[in-house]
Order: structure tokens, then sequence, then C-alpha cells
């Protein structure tokens, strides 16, 4: 992947310490980007519960294994029109996701755990997941919605 | 994430502050288990009015603590949930499972 629209790119180790370093910068850049508080917030969990899974399930809570997050400023077509997106792909090299499983599981059972897709899915507009190269790698998506625009009344 | 304990009559309040994610949410999880199974508390309150955050793991803790008390017939309450953290069990779907309040008088009531 070459460096269009790059914004920012992490280098970090699979810690659970690190989560909060990546939520305090993510919720930055996103305010930064023009998301409102509230798509902040849903970027940021997201992001936290992807890296949440890397860790846990990919490398099973092994400390010190490579992630790498990039965050880039994209454009894509939307309902005829070219729209600003925020692009996310974390990257690890744990063991294979099985599809099957990130499907979630439906919410009318209270009981712990399997939260964590449920929630990526409901905070982002796109999240797709593929295995390359011995990399598992999920890309996130979430659409910059326009500013709205004031109409001008003229005073004659 | 920090957690304490005050002990009140036939209850425990924990105070938490902070963010409570994949790094902090065992200690809940193991404090919350601790006074329901072995202290035997019949009433176990959380004030979360200083809680930043809260991932589904922090969720899965208080979901846990909800059905072992449940289970000893014994009350996990709430309280003092901010914006964010109602959007997360409202995304989960929980908002409505757990006894939640808004102030720590209500939640101490009989």
């Amino acid at each position: 992947m070459g460096q269009r629209g790059l914004l920012l790119k992490l280098e970090l180790q699979s810690n659970p310490e690190m989560l909060c370093v990546v939520r305090h910068a993510l919720g930055q850049l996103a305010e930064t980007l023009g998301f409102t508080s509230a798509e902040c917030r849903e970027i940021v969990l997201a992001v936290d519960e992807a890296l949440t899974n890397i860790i846990r399930h990919a490398y099973r809570g092994q400390e010190g294994r490579p992630i790498r997050a990039t965050f880039r400023r994209i454009e894509v077509p939307c309902d005829g029109k070219q729209r600003k997106a925020l692009e996310i792909v974390l990257e690890d090299r744990g063991m294979r996701v099985d599809g099957e499983k990130l499907c979630g599981r439906s919410l009318d059972e209270v009981r712990p755990g399997g939260l964590g897709l449920h929630f990526i899915k409901e905070s982002m507009d796109t999240v797709e997941f593929r295995r390359k190269f011995a990399k598992n790698q999920l890309r996130l998506t979430k659409l910059l919605k326009a500013p709205k625009t004031k109409k001008c009344t003229e005073e004659r | 994430m920090k957690i304490s304990a005050r002990y009140l009559d036939k209850m425990t309040v924990f105070d938490i502050s902070g963010d409570v994610d994949l790094a902090s949410s065992p200690e809940l999880r193991k404090a919350l288990l601790r006074e329901l199974r072995e202290q035997r508390m019949p009433r176990v309150i959380l004030n979360l009015k200083a809680v930043r955050y809260m991932d589904s793991s922090g969720v899965a803790s208080l979901v846990e603590g909800l059905k072992v008390s449940r289970d000893l017939g014994a009350r996990l309450v709430l309280y003092g949930l901010n914006g964010t953290i109602r959007e997360v069990l409202q995304l989960s779907k929980l908002l409505k499972i757990f006894e939640i309040y808004d102030t720590e008088e209500q939640a101490l009531a009989p």
C-alpha cells in the first residue's frame, strides 16, 4: 500500500496497556477530521474492540507481538457521489481467524463475551476481514458526513 | 482504572474511576466475584460516575457479576453512568437488564 491519504501509522505491541494510548490518539485524530463527538466515540470503540480481539484471539493473550494500525483519509463512492471517509487497517501476524466466527452472536441471550464484534459492526460503515501472506488484516471505514449547509437569506 | 471499596450495612460500594478495558476489567471482575461469592454480600453497588470508558470486556465483567448475583439471590446495582457508559450498555441491549440509578442515595435505598 502506498502513502496516499496517510494520516497516521502505529506500530504497537500486543499489550493491553497500550489500548488507552491508541484510544487517545485516535479520538484526537477523528475529532481533527471533523467527526462528531458521537462518531469519535464509535470509531474509538470499534478500534479498541478490534485490537482487543487481536490480543485475545489472534495472539491468545501473548504480549509483545506486532500489530500495525494504519489510518488514511480516503474517498469512497456513495449514492453516486464521492464521499470522504476514514479508513483504518489493522494487521497482525497471529493465528488465522475463522471467518464464520466473525458473525458475532445474538444479543437476546444475556451472557458475558462475544460483544466486541457486534460493537465494531454497529460503529463502522464497513468491516472487511482477510488473511494474506500469513497476516490477518481488518479494514474498517467510517464515512464523514457532509457538513450541514446554512441557507443564507439576503436582506434587502 | 482505580477501584476502591466502602463497606456499609450489608452492602459494598465500589468507587470506580478511569477506563475499564481489557487491561483493567479482570480486576473489576475479581472484585465483584469476591464480594458476591466469597463475602456473600447481599448488595454490591458500583459507583460509575468517574468511569470515562468501558469496552466489551468491562461489560462482560458486569454481566458475569449480574449472573452470579442472581444465582446467589443478591443484587448488583449500578449508578452514576455517564452518556458514554449508557451508550455501550445500550449497544449491548443490556441497559434494561441491570438495576440502574442516577444517585448513590437511590442505589442505597432499601
